[in-house]
């Protein structure tokens, strides 16, 4: 296990793409300490910044404000990496694999175009949450993202597999552009909650302010879901067992486009 | 002072295939004889003169558009700071100061912009004044000019010819381009042109006429490159026989064809392409009239940008990728489309065929430039591996492997057993394309010409080669060394500045207050303050 505690509050961002499991196994110390970084516009060392104990493995603790600390476990592919505070922007981008767990919040783009693995973030996450970058065609796809916390805007944008879970509220835009995959929200949704949506799944437990592209299609009690919601359990997350056993109402659309997605409103009687 | 000694030379304009001597410069240019100075011992290296691209499309507001048009693909190739040089970006739509450190880095010393909005020519030439290393210059859009159309319809030959001096003065420009001649006008109301006869309604003119007119109107200005064409119907399986008719239009005056891989292709419209590349290289080895580029496409993600803007509207509907498109008050279109090249569809295996048939079917190299369009058919970057697809037929035979069989098993490209010698490959990538520019202190190591200089490790992989340089010297300076950027400079725009007869600035004037939302006086591009390093290029009619 490699334990990397931050030893002062950061000034300016700092660009720690570095800090993945795929690089840090079989490193040493020293070498982990010298990986590059760049601080604010200057090339820079980790161990400028964090005190580090233990050798590189593919199991990483992170502890200190990294709220500052941008791409830790960008495009990471395995392990396990746990921040005891907040994390920055990019957490977990373009992963593949591996678990990271943050007890904290964590800045905008978390898991935007992820390919596999889990995120789990026990605070709230920022914009473009499992999203997609600016112009890219593709966000997420494949694997899954937990936020206990509140999401900000574009959550699970342009996503093309896969499970993202909020526990909180979403900002406007949920799913927009969504291609396939399930977005669960339990609070409120913004304005826009699938705007553009081909296919996929957006499930929200109150009603949203839907567009006037979705059409009621029916009510009913979607056996899926009830694997997910089961599974969530088993993941720490407490579901009420009326949401496991009740009725959603399904809205299709998005009728501007392809019109093939669905909105479920947990049916509240 | 400068002395390369010792290397292969191939200076293909002055007849010297690979042949050991000494290049030596001094002030810039290639001399007889220098003494003392630096000498550079290229012992087996190999020498020939920077490259020159003919057609690319590099600055402007078209170029700019699609920059911001695509984050995701910037976002893949960052080009960061180093002590020398500027950050920016790279891959389909480079940021200025990187599309002049990339071409450096690839030996490349000169290129062109093929399609620049005349109203817009300020804008490219601020481009160009970031774009460090390269000389550069562009060709004027005039194809489906306003002012340039009625004067046909009217038989006013000496007027519009007149406006066409005036125009390239005006904006600083290189030659006359035409995009889809008509079509791009007429489709601006009532959809494209379909045959090179059919009126463009409201002007009274044919594409045909627009095509012949400029072409003459060109040569009688004695402009070093007459007239650079995009044919009508770009992308459209049959576009074929509108391209032969585009060649037998230019009967008896000069004329270059673009990329011309697009425009070869038989079938019924809405169908599946078949190349025509035979009879269309036929006509042109029969015709020395005629010079071609190839617009090879490589397989890849890429951006289209064009001024065609019905051809960006088909791409648009074809792919469903997000597009733009733009009205060019009085003169023109524009229209960019991101768009992906497969080696499992038979449409692209039949372009990427079809481009290599165009190389390997033409068999003066003098009048075919290699190009792939940059960024249409791929990024100036790739150009070393399309000259390994010329160079090495091993090389070629198992890139056809790889495509759709079907689709290139009906080209002629398998049995094409032709392999580019260097020397030919010093003529498409420098010699020819300088010699159709017309420019005639480039493309060549003779005396007196530009000490552009690219020196090349020796190695059997042509791609490997052509990619990093050793050496690239730019007016007579090393600016690359083993393969990295030693010094950035900045090279010279070159632009030509025919005489015309002034008396047409009057109703040039008068067509302005009455059509443009710009005023006549501020339209011209002042050559003081927009182009640092000019460099007239002379329109004297002895090329």
């Amino acid at each position: 296990m490699t334990v990397l505690t931050l030893k002062s509050q950061l000034q300016a961002p700092l660009e720690a793409g570095v800090i993945v499991p795929d690089r840090f196994a079989g490193n040493s110390v020293a070498a982990v300490a010298g990986m590059p970084v760049t601080y604010g516009n200057e090339a820079a060392c980790l161990g400028d910044f964090f005190k580090v104990a233990g050798a590189g493995s593919t199991e990483i603790v992170l502890e200190g404000d990294l709220g500052r600390v941008k791409n830790i476990a960008a495009g990471m592919t395995r392990g396990k990496i746990t921040v005891h505070g907040d994390a920055g922007m990019h957490l977990g981008s373009e992963m593949r694999g591996g678990v990271i767990n943050v007890y904290g919040n964590v800045g905008d783009w978390a898991g935007s175009e992820m390919k596999g693995g889990k995120i789990h973030i026990h605070g709230n996450a920022g914009h473009g949450l499992g999203g997609a970058y600016r112009g890219s065609r593709r966000g997420m796809n494949r694997g899954m993202i937990i936020v206990e916390g509140n999401a900000g805007n574009e959550a699970g944008a342009v996503m093309r597999r896969g499970l993202i879970v909020v526990a909180g509220n979403a900002g406007d835009f949920a799913g927009a552009f969504m291609i396939a995959g399930t977005l669960m929200v339990f609070g409120k949704l913004g304005i826009r909650a699938g705007a553009g949506l081909l296919r996929g799944t957006l499930v929200t437990f109150n009603q949203p302010e839907l567009l006037p592209t979705f059409c009621y299609d029916c009510s009913y009690s979607p056996s899926f879901l009830k694997l997910i919601l089961r599974d969530l359990r088993l993941q720490g997350l407490s579901i009420s067992e009326e949401y496991i056993t009740g009725c959603y109402r399904r809205y299709s659309g998005d009728f501007n486009r392809l019109g093939k997605g669905e909105i479920l409103v947990y049916d509240q009687r | 002072m400068l002395k390369i000694v010792n290397g292969a030379v191939y200076d293909p304009a002055n007849n010297i295939d690979g042949e050991v001597r000494d290049v030596c410069i001094d002030d810039g240019k290639v001399v007889d004889s220098v003494e003392g100075g630096r000498t550079i011992d290229a012992s087996g290296m190999i020498v020939m003169p920077g490259g020159v691209d003919m057609h690319a499309h590099i600055a402007g507001p078209k170029v700019n558009t699609a920059r911001k048009m695509r984050p995701e693909d910037h976002r893949l190739d960052p080009v960061p700071r180093t002590s020398l040089t500027r950050s920016g970006v790279g891959k389909s739509v480079p940021s200025t100061f990187a599309t002049g450190y990339r071409y450096a880095a690839m030996g490349y010393t000169t290129a062109f912009d093929a399609a620049v909005p005349p109203i817009a020519a300020r804008h490219a030439h601020e481009e160009f004044s970031d774009i460090p290393v390269v000389d550069k210059g562009f060709f004027v859009l005039m194809g489906n000019n306003e002012y340039i159309m009625q004067q046909i319809a009217a038989g006013e030959r000496g007027r519009m010819r007149d406006y066409v001096a005036w125009l390239l003065q005006a904006t600083k420009g290189y030659a006359i381009k035409m995009v889809n001649p008509g079509g791009v006008e007429m489709w601006k109301s009532l959809g494209n042109t379909h045959t090179l006869d059919e009126e463009v309604v409201g002007f009274g003119v044919t594409p045909r006429g627009i095509i012949r007119s400029l072409a003459e109107a060109g040569m009688e200005l004695h402009l070093p490159h007459p007239v650079h064409i995009h044919c009508n119907e770009l992308g459209v399986a049959g576009n074929w026989e509108t391209t032969l008719e585009t060649m037998k239009t230019l009967d008896g005056v000069r004329g270059h064809l673009a990329h011309v891989q697009f425009h070869s292709y038989g079938g019924d419209p809405g169908g599946m392409f078949v190349s025509r590349v035979p009879e269309l290289a036929e006509y042109v080895n029969t015709h020395p009239n005629l010079t071609v580029d190839v617009g090879q496409i490589l397989f890849g993600d890429t951006t289209s940008m064009t001024g065609d803007g019905p051809l960006a509207h088909m791409l648009h509907q074809v792919t469903g990728r997000k597009w733009v498109n733009v009205d060019v008050e009085n003169e023109c279109g524009c229209g960019i489309v991101p768009i992906e090249y497969k080696d499992k569809s038979h449409m692209h295996t039949t372009q990427w065929a079809v481009g290599l048939e165009w190389y390997l079917m033409v068999n003066d190299p003098w009048r075919i430039a290699l190009s792939t369009d940059h960024p249409n058919g791929a990024s100036f970057v790739s150009y070393p591996q399309v000259i390994r697809l010329l160079m090495d037929r091993e090389f070629r035979r198992e890139a056809i492997k790889k495509v759709n069989p079907k689709a290139v098993a009906k080209t002629a490209l398998p049995d094409l057993d032709r392999e580019y010698s260097l020397f030919e490959i010093a003529i498409i990538t420098r010699a020819a394309p300088a010699r159709i520019l017309g420019l005639k202190h480039k493309g060549h190591l003779g005396i007196g010409a530009d000490a552009d200089v690219t020196i090349y490790d020796k190695c059997d992989d042509a791609e490997k080669m052509f990619s990093v340089p050793r050496y690239v010297i730019k007016e007579g300076e090393v600016l690359v060394e083993d393969g990295s950027i030693r010094r950035e400079t900045f090279g010279k725009t070159l632009y030509v500045a025919p005489v015309y007869d002034t008396a047409v600035e009057k109703d040039i004037r008068e067509y302005f207050r009455k059509y443009y939302t710009i005023e006549f006086e501020n339209y011209p591009v002042q050559l003081e303050h927009y182009l640092p390093r000019p460099r007239e290029v002379a329109t004297t009619g002895d090329s």
